[in-house]
């Protein structure tokens, strides 16, 4: 894939997630405050659709931005080939975005 | 000034090619003396087979650039006193280039990216048309004659860890003319310029360490100038200019 | 004879620090993401299954690591942003000092959390 290409996908995603972060941040430290409890995570989540919608525009953003920037730590770093690369890039971004998909439906949907 | 009370640097030099070793030198310490001093010194008065390169010795031709000390330097401006440690300098070919013999480096590959980064002026009109006006305040300008002072000397290429780590990266000083032309209205090459910049060899390998600009010589950014070139190869990719 | 003279006195600059900091954090995140994402997954099988492995996360090793996680977190959005900025606008100098604010700034954050978890 494209030198342009990536750099745009993932600094997009960055901008992206800078708010989503953010929020995040403040959760973990707002929970963890009050003891982290599996009641309290679903209590705050289940059937909720803004968190739903948070928490999937969150793994969709942060499987691309880490499948890029795993590729082109492999590229410098281990000195693989493009072909290779891309394979890489897209078994880990596959990897996390059915991981977290599936995170997000078991916090939010069941 | 020769008695024998005066001060030594103790000089390791790089003798060798790509495989060599250093060799160790006692060099009298001057006034406002230039690391290059020191080397023509050696040269002169202790081993005439010692290699290196310099022509102008005032900084304006870029061609006496070594490692002094771990870092690059350009050596015609460099005072001892600014890099010596401890009373010792070591002083070795520029780094991420093939050595050629002790002090020289093979500035080929390094002239070569220039080619590839689409770093020549591509004019927009012939000899026989009227002479473009250009207002030296014009944004445009402005922007371009911040990155254009480069002298070729290798320094910000030798500096940059991700030319080390990426062979085919085009690497800071390549780029910072690349922007340079970007931004001259006079220049019909843009195209396949950010082309260029946006390949496998370009601007986006830039991770912003800044080692080109802390040691720049003439004091130029090429870190800015990637970041330019980051900006308009990205808008040329979204409005589908370059892929 | 040895092989080229060392050349990288560079490194170790503060803002090549940076960029290391910012490349070594994003991996262990990126190492993270699955397990943190596999562990929420077992509420699909139910509250007390993830409870089950929160209790686990009660002791202290694993609460040393969740500080080092936010640290992480943290250090690569501040380093981030900074990178992003350098980018996207216009040129600014300082940057050494926006990349102490930056780490000084994450550092602060995972003290909150620090004083959260207690």
């Amino acid at each position: 894939m494209s030198a342009v290409r990536l750099y745009t996908w993932q600094r997009l995603t960055a901008v992206l997630m800078v708010p989503l972060i953010a929020v995040h941040l403040i959760v973990i430290i707002y929970a963890t405050n009050r003891g982290l409890s599996a009641a309290e995570i679903l209590g705050r989540t289940r059937g909720s659709i803004a968190w739903g919608l948070y928490y999937s525009l969150f793994v969709v953003a942060a499987s691309i931005h880490g499948a890029i920037g795993v590729r082109g730590v492999a590229r410098e770093w281990l000195g693989w080939r493009e072909t290779a690369l891309d394979r890489l890039m897209w078994i880990f971004g596959v990897v996390l975005l059915v991981l977290g998909l599936r995170a997000v439906i078991a916090v939010v949907a069941l | 000034m020769s008695s024998a009370a005066e001060t030594m640097i103790d000089v390791r030099v790089w003798r060798g090619g790509e495989e060599g070793e250093y060799q160790s030198f006692s060099v009298p310490r001057r006034d406002s003396q230039t690391v290059l001093d020191v080397v023509t010194w050696i040269q002169r008065n202790a081993d005439p087979t010692l290699a290196y390169r310099f022509a102008c010795r005032v900084g304006v031709c870029g061609s006496c650039a070594m490692t002094v000390n771990g870092r690059p330097r350009w050596t015609c401006r460099t005072h001892v006193s600014k890099v010596v440690e401890d009373g010792r300098l070591e002083i070795g070919p520029l780094a991420n280039l093939p050595v050629i013999r002790d002090l020289a480096a093979d500035m080929s590959p390094f002239f070569d990216k220039w080619q590839k980064a689409e770093g020549t002026f591509v004019p927009s009109r012939t000899r026989h048309e009227p002479l473009e006006t250009i207002s030296p305040e014009s944004a445009e300008r402005q922007a371009a004659d911040a990155a254009i002072e480069c002298i070729n000397c290798g320094v910000c290429y030798a500096a940059c860890d991700t030319v080390r780590w990426s062979p085919e990266y085009f690497g800071p000083a390549a780029l910072n003319r690349s922007w340079s032309l970007v931004n001259d209205v006079r220049d019909a090459g843009n195209l396949k310029r950010l082309a260029a910049a946006a390949s496998n060899g370009g601007c986006h390998n830039c991770h912003s360490h800044q080692s080109c600009e802390q040691l720049c010589p003439k004091g130029l950014n090429p870190t800015a100038s990637i970041a330019g070139l980051k900006r308009r190869t990205m808008q040329a990719y979204i409005r589908g200019e370059i892929s | 004879m040895s092989a080229r003279p060392h050349t990288t006195g560079y490194r170790g600059d503060r803002l090549w620090l940076a960029a290391m900091v910012h490349r070594v954090s994003g991996v262990l995140l990126a190492a993270f993401l699955p397990l943190h994402f596999l562990v929420l997954g077992l509420a699909i099988r139910g509250e007390a299954e993830l409870d089950g492995f929160l209790q686990w996360t009660k002791s202290p090793l694993v609460k040393f690591a969740e500080i080092g996680l936010v640290l992480l977190l943290a250090i690569h959005l501040l380093g981030g942003i900074r990178v992003l900025v350098i980018e996207n606008m216009p040129w600014r100098d300082g940057q050494k000092r926006m990349a102490t604010l930056a780490a000084v700034a994450a550092v602060g954050i995972a003290g909150v959390f620090l004083v959260a978890l207690l």
